[in-house]
Order: structure tokens, then C-alpha cells, then sequence
């Protein structure tokens, strides 16, 4: 049996109100890829941040290819041989490749050597990348490289990658794959954190399972299924969503030539978007976070104006209408952001009802607000969506994520929509609830009404649309049945190729 | 080594407890600075505090309490409104002085013609000035995006010279023998904002401010636009989402504080005041933005923070005169009022925390 590089024994970290890690422990063999698993809030990240020096363990102890390993800071973690790939990549836009490695660096090379092995590392791994190019204009998935050579110059013995496929088409991730496993054979350990299970059993050969701070199990995912790792990381049986085979019915939606100027410096603006949308349908749009998603959102929920006759519900012009206006004629919707935009936080789920119900449930008489009824709505949206809180009386920002989402998607839902768009429906959302959640925008769709569902997640959309289109820098594709797609052709859509152009 | 740790949620406890402590703590330090003047610190509180409820005297100064606290509660109530939704009228000196030159104008342009609607036109008038006033900041910030903080603060000072120049020109008394100063509307009877409960010297500005008070409560607790206003303040992207608009949003709260700064100026003028005078306006504009954070933006919670404001001035002006203290010193007080306010108001948020020592290196 080969040494282990990584030993964590019995780490323990809690906060206020909050056991994050509860004596987890276990082993990283060298030149194995390890995946960490587990839902939103399992403790994950805390673990990692232990790992590479940026939190401090209450108790417990770690040791690195034979020495005791206890990390003051990011700096130490790096000095012993540990790197890390975040989700969220920190690069200057406004610098080159070259440049953004080199603040990285303790002592960078002079540029000329830097640029040279840049391109040796990146030959070398398969990552292309010219180190001259201005970050601002690289992909999400380019950026990504950019972090992995920077962290390749190290020459680490352990690697680790929080989530890195979220933002990668699937291209992209494929070449990925074959990176990593290149660096695998080459004897580098690599700490894989992901909640896509798929994933999971192309690439690890061990997987540790992280439920509510504590670890479940240390497994081989190849020979599980993605269902039992996923009842591993809930810690029950799952209900996956099921489509009833639907007929489209007539067209409710008409979206022409919708256009809008970027809201911000840094906002995407959107280019001609035209599709349409039956009754019945559930359409999926696919696409890297920040080619517009959050812009169509506003356009359709009444949040940013456009032309009127841009969004027509069934012959009605409403791109220039308020959201209340819309809400009265039947387009709800659903926002990516929980917290402070699809909810108040420090406000009740009673008022968190009020926010959008106030027009359809008709909780506002001559300007005054029946909160009884307002009250009542929210405790059948807490009990029809089975959100798990103390009472409508609770603050929005005191529910978990999945509870919340369950009420923000169960708070339209309920309220009877002809079109309903939601962003990210289970982003950060444990298996249960977006099963249950996905369920509900299928039911909603047998039932006559027509469905927008904005996703990042490609499984989630396969698994629950109709019909797919990708967003792509503010432009979308023509919208496909999604039985005639192919993964390739969704993928190819997603980097912006039209499949019918 | 001590620490702060935010709270999960923010602490009932101590929201309710800090404006107390707040008070404590200002009569601690008010004592100190008291005595490094020179003064018994006992009697300096006791004056201040005591007196004006207690003493033989309490009679004349417990009305005093309500005529004080009226302009300063009714500035309060409107000001609460936009901070709640983060919209900061810093300028409610400005929409005040405003709204007394406007109701005193309209009294001053029919003189002397006695009717009972002179007094209810002067309401009117005194009304829209402030609320045309506060309309500057308010359009700039929705057109042109402009600061309301930094616009309804410089019209303050384009208001006092306005004020100045009414006093001086326009206004100024015919009969006055060149002194500065228009008519005294205590001596115009149509005009006069009289006391309205014989023998208690309480005006009409009293009983507008208790309006003001149970308005305003039910706004923000049963009504639309309260609802958006604390859904304003709370985020404003989800009442952006919930269909809140913004710009209306903001053209409400400053018109709404500035018709009531504007009708509190002019129940002054035509009251306890008399006249437009290049003195005239005293700081309630500014006094009342600590009124509405020491009553936490809450009606009832503006009303007792109001007298209690009122208290300092009346104990202050006591102490000024009985003890020889230095008006500055008086206004130090009322400063330190609001800087301990705000200081324990952090303890809602936060818990103090010693350091954990534990920690293994």
C-alpha cells in the first residue's frame, strides 16, 4: 500500500451557531484525484480552507508527505507544495496573462522567462494559452487555465479544485479532464470538489462524502451509482423529476428582436433575442453565467424596459410595462439571487409573500394591505412546497437556501402563471429540494402553463425542458426541441455556433 | 483582547436598550464635561433633566415640553419615512425656514383682512413651500442623478439667505421703524397660530405632530407605501423586483418631509416665533434628524425621543441661565446624545466577544 501524501485527522471547525467540520478525517494517496463531496452548507469549503491555510481547525491535525501540517496562511499552504483553483477566479481583467501570473508569484521571473514557461506548461498540459492576452477578453473557461498554470508553476503535490467544471462548457471540460489526468500520472494528488456526480465517476477513483459537517463516507464512485452517492450526500431516498409526455399547446409568449444597452460598466447587453413560447412548453436556456442571463430575467419580469412590442403575451405588448402590470396578466418570475433580490432578509416570509403576491392574490385594498391573508398565503406556500421553518413569522434570511428556493419558486408557482421564468431555479439547492423543485416546474407545465427555466446546469435542463436554447455574449440561438440535441450540439451551442445558422 | 461578532439577527433586546443606555451614558459624560467647566455635575444633570418636570416651575415648562418637541416630532416623522427607505433629507432647516416664509407670505399678502380661512390658507402655503423645496434634491436625484444629501444640505444655506433678504426687504415690516423683521402675526388674530386649549399654550403644531405620529404608524404598518419603503431600505433590488419605482419613491419621501418641515416652520412663525426674522430658525431641521434615529424611525419611538430633545433644550436653557453654562456646552450634550446612540446601536448588530486564546499555532 502505497504512503499516503495528506493525512487529515479528526478536523474540527465550528462557528457561531455552527459545526462546519465535525472530526472529519481521511487520507490523499499521491497521485490520486480525491473527490470531496457533499450538498450546499456539508462543509466543504471550510474543509479546504483548513487545507490551504486560509482557516484555523478548533482541534484535530493534519500531516503533508510525513510532516506535521499546519498552515498560519495561503502563503505556508503554497510553500508546502499545496495550490488551489477557486470557483471564483481572482485575475485583473485589465492585465495579460503574463502579468496576472506574476502577482501571484513570491520572486516572478523576469517576463521574457516567465512568458516562456508559461507556454512550455501550457504545451506541456494541453492548456493553450498565449500569455500576452489581456484577460479581459478570454472565456470563462480560458481564465480557468490561467489559474491552473498559475498554480502548475508551483509545482504542487497536492492540487485542489473547488467546483471547476460550473462554469465550463462541456468542450471545455473534456479537455479539463485530460489535463488533470496528465497531471494524475505525473504523480500530483488532486482534491476534486464538486456536487456533479457524472463527473464524480468519470474522473476519481476515491471519494470522501461530507452530510452536515460530518464525514459519511470514503468510497470508489466508479462502482456506485450517481444515485447512491447522491442518497449518500442527502442522507435519504431521492425523487427524481419526472416529464409527462406534454403536446405544446398555442403560442402564449412572443419575445421580437428584444434588445437592451448594458445596465452597468461591467453588464452584458442583450442583441435581438426572439423566440417563442406555447403553452405546455418548458424551454431551456443553457449558457456560461454572464452572457445575459440576468439581463433577460429583468427584461421579462418588468425589472428593465425595453420596446413594447418587443414581449407580447398573447397579443398584448408588455415590454415597456411595470412588473406589476405583468404580474396582473400572468408572467411571474423567479430571480437567481435569493437573498436581497428575490427576498428581503431581514423581512418575514409573511412580507416576503406580500413582495410579489400583492396584485394576483389581491392583498392590497384602495393601497391597504391585508397582511392576514397575505399571512395565510404564505403558510400555503410553506406547506404546499414543504419549506421547513418555524412559521411564516420567520426572517427570509434565516431559512437554508434549499427552503428558501422552495418558497421564492412555490410563492409564483402558487399563484397560478400563464408564463413563469425563473434563473438558477436550484443553484446552491440540495438534491432533495431541487428534485422537488424541478417536479413543481414540471407539474406546472402539464398544466397548461409555459415555463422559462435560465440554468447553467445542462443535466438539470436535459432533464426537465422541452425545448433548449443557449445564450451566448447576449445573443441566443434558435430555440431547438431538446430530443433532437445531441450533448456535442448543446455544447457547440453554448460556445456560440448556431446549429441552424 | 475584546472583539465584535455580528449577530445572527439583529438583537430586540438591545435595539430597545441602547436609546436607554444612550441617555444614561450622556448624562455620564455631559457630568464630566460639566465639572471640567466648573460646575456641580449633580446639579447640572438635575437642572437639565429634573426641573423641568418637577420643580416649582414645572408648570410653565411641561407645555414648554410639547410646543418644543411639536416642530421637532413633526420634522421627525417625515424625515423617518426616507431614511427607512435610504433616501437622506439632510435638509429639513431648509424646507422649515421655506414653509414659514411661504405660510407667513400668504398671511403678510392679505393683512389685514380678518377671515377664518387666512390661517387654514397659511397651512396650505406653508405646506407646499416645504414641499416645493424638498421637490430640488428630489428631481435632481431622479433626472440627473445628483446626491440628495449634498443638494438639500446647500439649499439649506440658499434658504437661510432668503430668509435674510425677506426679513430685510420683501417682509419687512412698514410699521417697524427700519428694524429687521416682518409683522408680528401674534398680533394679526386671523393669522395667529394661537394656543388652541386655553391656559396650556398648546398650538395646532402639537396636535398636527400627533396626526403625524399615528399617520405615519399606520403607513409603514398597513399601507403600500410604507410596505415599499421598508422593502426599500431592506433591499432594494427585491423592491426593485416587487415593483417598487424608485424615483416616485424618492419624489414621496421628500415631499412628504418636506411638507411636514414645511407646516412645523410655519405653525413656528405664526406662533411661538411671531415673525420672519433673519434669526428665526433655531437647528429643529437638524435637532430632528437626531429625533428620528434616537426614536429608532419609529412613530411612537419619534414621539418620546421628540420630548425627550425638547427636555435638553428647556433643561439646557434652564442651566444656561440658573447655572451660567455655556450655551455650547449645552449643544455639546445634545451631540453627545447621538454619538452614544450610535456607538451602542452597534451592540444590536454585534456581540462583544473576548478573543479566543485556544487557538493552536
Amino acid at each position: 500500500m502505497s504512503k499516503s501524501l495528506l493525512y487529515i485527522n479528526g478536523l474540527t471547525k465550528a462557528y457561531p451557531g455552527v459545526v462546519a467540520n465535525d472530526d472529519v478525517s481521511f487520507n490523499i494517496d499521491a497521485g490520486e484525484i480525491h473527490a470531496l463531496l457533499g450538498e450546499n452548507g456539508a462543509g466543504k469549503s471550510t474543509l479546504v480552507k483548513m487545507i490551504y491555510g486560509l482557516v484555523r481547525p478548533d482541534h484535530g491535525a493534519m500531516q503533508l508527505a510525513g510532516k506535521n501540517f499546519s498552515p498560519a496562511e495561503p502563503r505556508a499552504a503554497r510553500a508546502a507544495g499545496v495550490a488551489m483553483v477557486f470557483q471564483h477566479f481572482s485575475l485583473f481583467e485589465a492585465l495579460s496573462v503574463a502579468e496576472n501570473i506574476a502577482l501571484g508569484m513570491e520572486n516572478p521571473p523576469k517576463s521574457n522567462a516567465l512568458s516562456a514557461r508559461i507556454t512550455a506548461v501550457s504545451q506541456a498540459y494541453g492548456l493553450p494559452l498565449d500569455p500576452e492576452r489581456l484577460v479581459g477578453d478570454l472565456s470563462a473557461g480560458e481564465r480557468q487555465r490561467v489559474e491552473i498554470i498559475r498554480c502548475l508553476l508551483q509545482e504542487p503535490k497536492l492540487l485542489i479544485m473547488d467546483e471547476p467544471t460550473s462554469v465550463l462548457t462541456p468542450q471545455e471540460v473534456t479537455t479539463l479532464f485530460t489535463t488533470l489526468r496528465k497531471l494524475k500520472a505525473e504523480g500530483t494528488s488532486i482534491l476534486y470538489i464538486s456536487h456533479k456526480l457524472q463527473e464524480i465517476r468519470v474522473l476519481c477513483e476515491t471519494a470522501t462524502i461530507l452530510r452536515g459537517g460530518k464525514k459519511v463516507a470514503t468510497c470508489d464512485p466508479r462502482k456506485k451509482s450517481a444515485r447512491e452517492l447522491a442518497e449518500m450526500m442527502v442522507g435519504g431516498t431521492l425523487n427524481s423529476a419526472k416529464a409527462k409526455k406534454t403536446t405544446l399547446g398555442e403560442v402564449v409568449l412572443k419575445v421580437s428582436e428584444l434588445s437592451l444597452p448594458p445596465q452597468s460598466a461591467f453588464g452584458t447587453s442583450l442583441k435581438n433575442i426572439t423566440f417563442q413560447l406555447h403553452k405546455g412548453e418548458i424551454l431551456g436556456i443553457g449558457g456560461v453565467a454572464g452572457n445575459g442571463q440576468d439581463e433577460l430575467l429583468a427584461c421579462l419580469s418588468g425589472e428593465a424596459k425595453t420596446t413594447g412590442d418587443a414581449i407580447q403575451l398573447n397579443g398584448v405588448s408588455l415590454g415597456n410595462k411595470p412588473p406589476n402590470v405583468r404580474r396582473a396578466l400572468g408572467v411571474l418570475a423567479a430571480p437567481e439571487e435569493r437573498l436581497g433580490h428575490a427576498a428581503a432578509p431581514d423581512m418575514s416570509l409573511t412580507e416576503n409573500a406580500m413582495l410579489t403576491a400583492m396584485t394576483r392574490q389581491n392583498l392590497s385594498k384602495s393601497g391597504f394591505l391585508d397582511w392576514p391573508r397575505a399571512k395565510a398565503f404564505a403558510e400555503q406556500v410553506i406547506s404546499q412546497f414543504d419549506v421547513r421553518t418555524p412559521g411564516p413569522q420567520s426572517a427570509a434570511g434565516s431559512l437554508s437556501g434549499g427552503n428558501l428556493q422552495k418558497f421564492v419558486i412555490g410563492r409564483e408557482v402558487l399563484q397560478d402563471p400563464e408564463v413563469l421564468i425563473v434563473n438558477q431555479p436550484t443553484w446552491g439547492v440540495d438534491a432533495a429540494a431541487a428534485a422537488d423543485i424541478r417536479q413543481a416546474l414540471l407539474d406546472l407545465a402539464t398544466k397548461g402553463a409555459a415555463v422559462i427555466v435560465i440554468s447553467q446546469d445542462l443535466d438539470e435542463l436535459m432533464e426537465i425542458s422541452t425545448s433548449f436554447a443557449a445564450l451566448n455574449t447576449g445573443c441566443l440561438s434558435a430555440t431547438r426541441p431538446m430530443a433532437e440535441l445531441s450533448l456535442d450540439e448543446i455544447g457547440l451551442l453554448l460556445g456560440g455556433a448556431d446549429a441552424t445558422a | 483582547m475584546l472583539r465584535l461578532e455580528k449577530r445572527p439577527a439583529p438583537s430586540e433586546t438591545w435595539s430597545y436598550l441602547a436609546p436607554v443606555l444612550a441617555v444614561i451614558a450622556t448624562m455620564i459624560g455631559g457630568g464630566v464635561m460639566f465639572s471640567l467647566l466648573g460646575k456641580d455635575p449633580f446639579e447640572a444633570i438635575r437642572t437639565i433633566f429634573y426641573d423641568p418636570l418637577f420643580s416649582e416651575f414645572a408648570w410653565y415648562y411641561r407645555p414648554q415640553l410639547l410646543i418644543k418637541g411639536a416642530p421637532l416630532i413633526l420634522i421627525a416623522i417625515g424625515l423617518s419615512m426616507g431614511f427607512r427607505a435610504g433616501i437622506w433629507n439632510i435638509g429639513a432647516e431648509g424646507q422649515y425656514i421655506i414653509g414659514a416664509i411661504c405660510g407667513a407670505g400668504a398671511a403678510l399678502a392679505v393683512y389685514p383682512l380678518e377671515s377664518t380661512l387666512v390661517f387654514p390658507v397659511m397651512i396650505l402655503c406653508g405646506a407646499i413651500g416645504g414641499f416645493a423645496w424638498a421637490m430640488i434634491p428630489a428631481i435632481l436625484k431622479t433626472k440627473f442623478g445628483t446626491n440628495e444629501i449634498l443638494v438639500s444640505l446647500m439649499l439649506v444655506y440658499v434658504a437661510e439667505q432668503l430668509l435674510a433678504s425677506m426679513s430685510l426687504g420683501l417682509m419687512k415690516n412698514p410699521e417697524g421703524f427700519g428694524f429687521p423683521g416682518s409683522r408680528n402675526l401674534q398680533q394679526y388674530a386671523s393669522a395667529h397660530n394661537a394656543e388652541f386649549w386655553t391656559g396650556t399654550s398648546i398650538h395646532l403644531g402639537v396636535v398636527f405632530a400627533l396626526i403625524a405620529v399615528i399617520f405615519s404608524y399606520i403607513m409603514l404598518a398597513r399601507h403600500q407605501i410604507g410596505f415599499h419603503i421598508r422593502l426599500t431600505g431592506e433591499s432594494p433590488k427585491a423592491a426593485k423586483f416587487a415593483g417598487v419605482n424608485p424615483n416616485k419613491l424618492v419624489i414621496y419621501c421628500l415631499g412628504f418631509s418636506g411638507a411636514l418641515a414645511g407646516l412645523a416652520g410655519m405653525f413656528e412663525v405664526a406662533g411661538p416665533s411671531g415673525q420672519i426674522s433673519i434669526d428665526f430658525n433655531v437647528g429643529y431641521g437638524f435637532t430632528a434628524i437626531i429625533v428620528a434615529f434616537l426614536g429608532r424611525l419609529n412613530p411612537f419611538g419619534i414621539l418620546l425621543a421628540g420630548l425627550l430633545m425638547a427636555l435638553t433644550y428647556i433643561g439646557g436653557e434652564i442651566a444656561q441661565s440658573s447655572l451660567g453654562l455655556p450655551s455650547a456646552s449645552i449643544q455639546a450634550f445634545q451631540g453627545m446624545l447621538l454619538f452614544f446612540l450610535l456607538a451602542l446601536d452597534m451592540l444590536t448588530n454585534f456581540k462583544i466577544k473576548r478573543t479566543n486564546t485556544e487557538v493552536r499555532i
